[in-house]
């Protein structure tokens, strides 16, 4: 009986063939790359954030001193430029993608699908690449085109990369050109899932396109939006290649220190890991309150109670 | 039951670890070929036929290719039975930091050779250092190399960087925009003080209503310059931070005037290493700079306009006795722990950067002054340059270079990366772009902030 039962379970037909077996069998490649890649670099992260890494191969306990050195001018302003940027890029997200799939999705339109594609396109571009073009526009020579524009208006050229706003004007434009278009998708889909009938009866009803727009779109719309929301502020607070185009060794007066950006400048410019490791992690409770608060707003959990 | 639940999952993770087994396998047998082939060398070199050259990678500044290149050629000529192959590899210098950092602390994948920025070096120099000790090359030669540069790449005695050059400071003038002010280059010759420097520049400067020179708002220069030729730095040799001393203080408020009187200016784009600054310099816009050896070769290559109307010549200094020239930056050499051919890497360091030809080599490639000062004299140096109005380098500076020259005193010290990116980011900027503190609240926070780093 025994011998049996082993013989027939190394049988690798048997094996494929088990329905005790085939759904570990197909859920293993994600449960070995989740504890490889994710629980325990994520344990160690929280491991590391206790220690300080001595040059190579040297570590010793410090107990919370990595936590205790965040409360730094340098950090403060880290949160800062994190939030004003989160804020500007949420403004924008929040209208202008609606507002372009609203008119690509118009039958009024002509060539809809060349506008859809236009604006579609950038998101398929990646930051560093589109970031070199933008740092050409953005040069501090008269021959950048944003100098350019500001000369239409009969103003002096400026260093667009050395002043805090409109280093944050930098940013939240590339990020804007390059998001703004995945956003409209994401729109225009829900748009196209909003049934014709409503809009009809609206219309005998005798509201006007502003109306029909405000009463019926935007609240079939809330669930994309939300989730435009939350996306929008997660990669707000995780932002690190907008800033990396523009001041790849140095940014100067901190001007484009984000957390992310700080992370790496502790972690591999100073080889600072165990302070690096604190960072990331007072990042994710950073992100994960700023979500939580926001989703219970938005009433995503009272729902499941009801 | 829960047993062959539990019998499935370590099968399932067996399977996943599997094959992550084998794709690591492939390195394995990549490794033992390279083991199997050492022993063919060996037997190829008593049959005194050509073996395999021998590959060593290079993590490398783009600029300092042909350095490395001709290093090849050279090894090679003198080794034609045992020849070496690079496989040069060209990172932006902070990514390539960012790079070998991870690959050391990691222990795979760093090169065998690689070009480390002086900013960055102290990251390398704690704990168990990670590059192997270049004593045995270093030390035969030392007596008539500019040891100092040596010294900056050394713990405890032990060498560990080979420098690339000396990169002694100079000052480099237009001639043409400071003869339209009617000041002869006898009067620039007669300059020895920063107050006739100052006094000829306000000359210049009122005549010709350009500026007289510029000041890095990103980066430290001149002020680290000027700080080492007062022998001074931002930690001292004993590891004490030094940014907030009154000399210290002083010399930046120096500079804040000068700015504020109108001679100084920022430079373009924030340092004088980027195309802002070389088109408003070629365009005759800047009267002198203060700059290292190492930027005849952007100036010639960027500014060909000024070809010509160059001159340069030694530093002024504060007081009279103090040294006319210093040493700015640097990329030193070095070899990690990870290289599998330490002896053929450190001799053909040693061809590369330090013998006579190797030196030759460096400054008729990219124009660097070498640390070699056998070949100063050398013909092929002191040929007069058409760009600097016919004069040679090595002829003015040799005189002020040859008794030594002082460099940073203490750039492997832990706290020195952080004190040069607190100087980069914030001290400039506060002090010159937003002046929003002065020099000594500036240098003060600074200087605290690095205190606090515990050791």
């Amino acid at each position: 009986m025994q011998a049996k039962q082993v013989r027939t379970s190394w049988n690798p037909k048997r094996i494929l063939y088990s329905r005790k077996m085939a759904p570990y069998l197909f859920v293993a490649p994600f449960v070995a790359s989740f504890l490889i890649f994710f629980l325990y670099p994520s344990i160690e992260t929280i491991r590391m954030s206790f220690m300080s890494m001595e040059g190579f191969g040297k570590e010793r306990f410090v107990g919370f001193y990595h936590y205790e050195r965040l409360f730094n001018y340098h950090f403060g302003h880290a949160i800062l430029t994190n939030t004003v940027y989160t804020a500007c890029v949420l403004v924008i997200m929040m209208t202008v993608p609606i507002v372009l799939a609203v008119v690509v999705n118009s039958r009024l339109l002509k060539l809809r699908n060349m506008f859809r594609s236009a604006f579609f396109i950038p998101s398929l571009v990646s930051a560093l690449i589109a970031g070199i073009a933008f740092r050409l526009m953005f040069s501090d020579m008269d021959s950048g085109l944003f100098n350019q524009i500001l000369h239409l208006f009969g103003r002096e050229s400026i260093a667009w990369n050395m002043g805090y706003s409109t280093g944050i004007l930098m940013m939240v434009t590339l990020d804007a050109w390059k998001s703004i278009g995945i956003n409209m998708v994401y729109c225009l889909s829900a748009l196209q899932s909003i049934p014709e009938d409503i809009y009809e009866s609206a219309e005998i009803d005798g509201a006007s396109a502003l109306r029909k727009f405000w009463f019926i779109t935007v609240p079939m719309l809330k669930p994309t939006l939300i989730y435009i929301f939350t996306l929008t502020v997660i990669a707000g607070y995780r932002m690190f290649t907008e800033s990396y185009v523009y001041w790849v060794d140095s940014t100067p007066g901190d001007i484009g220190l984000t957390i992310v950006r700080y992370l790496y400048q502790m972690s591999f410019q100073r080889n600072d890991m165990g302070f690096g490791s604190a960072i990331g992690i007072v990042l994710l409770g950073i992100i994960m309150m700023i979500n939580l608060v926001q989703l219970r707003g938005f009433g995503m959990f009272g729902k499941e109670k009801d | 039951m829960k047993v062959k639940k539990l019998t499935a999952l370590a099968v399932s993770l067996l399977l996943a670890v599997s094959t992550t087994a084998c794709s690591g396998g492939d390195g394995d047998v990549a490794i033992n070929d390279d083991a199997a082939k050492s022993p063919d060398t060996a037997e190829t070199e008593e049959i005194t036929e050509p073996a395999d050259p021998i590959e060593l990678t290079c993590w490398v500044n783009e600029a300092h290719t042909d350095i490395f290149e001709y290093g090849a050629e050279l090894y090679n000529e003198a080794h034609p039975n045992n020849p070496i192959e690079l496989s040069l590899e060209f990172y932006p210098v902070t990514e390539m930091h960012n790079k070998l950092l991870i690959a050391l602390q990691s222990g795979v994948g760093a090169p065998d050779i690689v070009d480390v920025n002086l900013t960055w070096w102290s990251n390398f120099m704690q704990g168990d250092i990670q590059f192997v000790p270049l004593n045995d090359i270093v030390e035969p030669d030392l007596d008539h190399m500019v040891s100092s540069r040596f010294e900056l790449y050394s713990k405890d005695g032990t060498y560990y960087g080979i420098p690339t050059h000396v990169g002694a400071t100079c000052m480099y003038y237009n001639m043409d925009l400071i003869g339209q002010a009617g000041v002869t280059i006898e009067e620039i010759d007669a300059i020895e003080t920063w107050d006739q420097y100052l006094e000829i520049g306000r000359k210049v400067a009122d005549a010709t209503g350009k500026a007289w020179t510029a000041y890095e708002t990103l980066n430290q220069r001149p002020y680290w310059p000027l700080l080492n030729g007062c022998g001074l730095d931002y930690i001292d040799a004993d590891g004490n931070v030094t940014m907030d001393n009154e000399e210290n203080i002083a010399i930046l408020e120096w500079m804040y005037d000068v700015f504020q009187d109108g001679l100084a200016v920022e430079a373009p784009g924030g340092d004088l290493i980027n195309e802002n600054f070389y088109n408003w310099m070629n365009e005759g816009n800047c009267a002198s700079v203060l700059m290292p050896s190492w930027y005849m070769i952007r100036l010639m290559d960027y500014m060909p306009d000024l070809s010509g109307k160059m001159i340069m010549r030694p530093v002024p200094v504060f007081e009279e006795g103090q040294p006319r020239s210093t040493c700015v930056g640097g990329t030193p050499t070095a070899i990690t722990n990870q290289c599998k051919y330490v002896e053929e890497a450190k001799e053909f360091l040693y061809w590369a950067k330090l013998s006579d030809e190797g030196s030759i080599g460096i400054w008729e490639t990219c124009k660097f002054d070498p640390v070699n000062l056998n070949v100063w004299t050398d013909a092929r140096l002191t040929e007069p340059m058409d760009y600097f109005s016919g004069e040679s380098f090595f002829d003015i500076m040799m005189p002020y270079i040859e008794g030594g020259i002082p460099s940073p005193v203490n750039p492997s010290d832990a706290k020195s990366t952080t004190a040069q990116e607190l100087m980069r980011n914030n001290v400039m900027y506060q002090v010159f772009v937003t002046q929003e503190k002065s020099p000594k609240q500036a240098l003060t926070d600074a200087a605290n902030e690095v205190r606090d780093l515990k050791d």
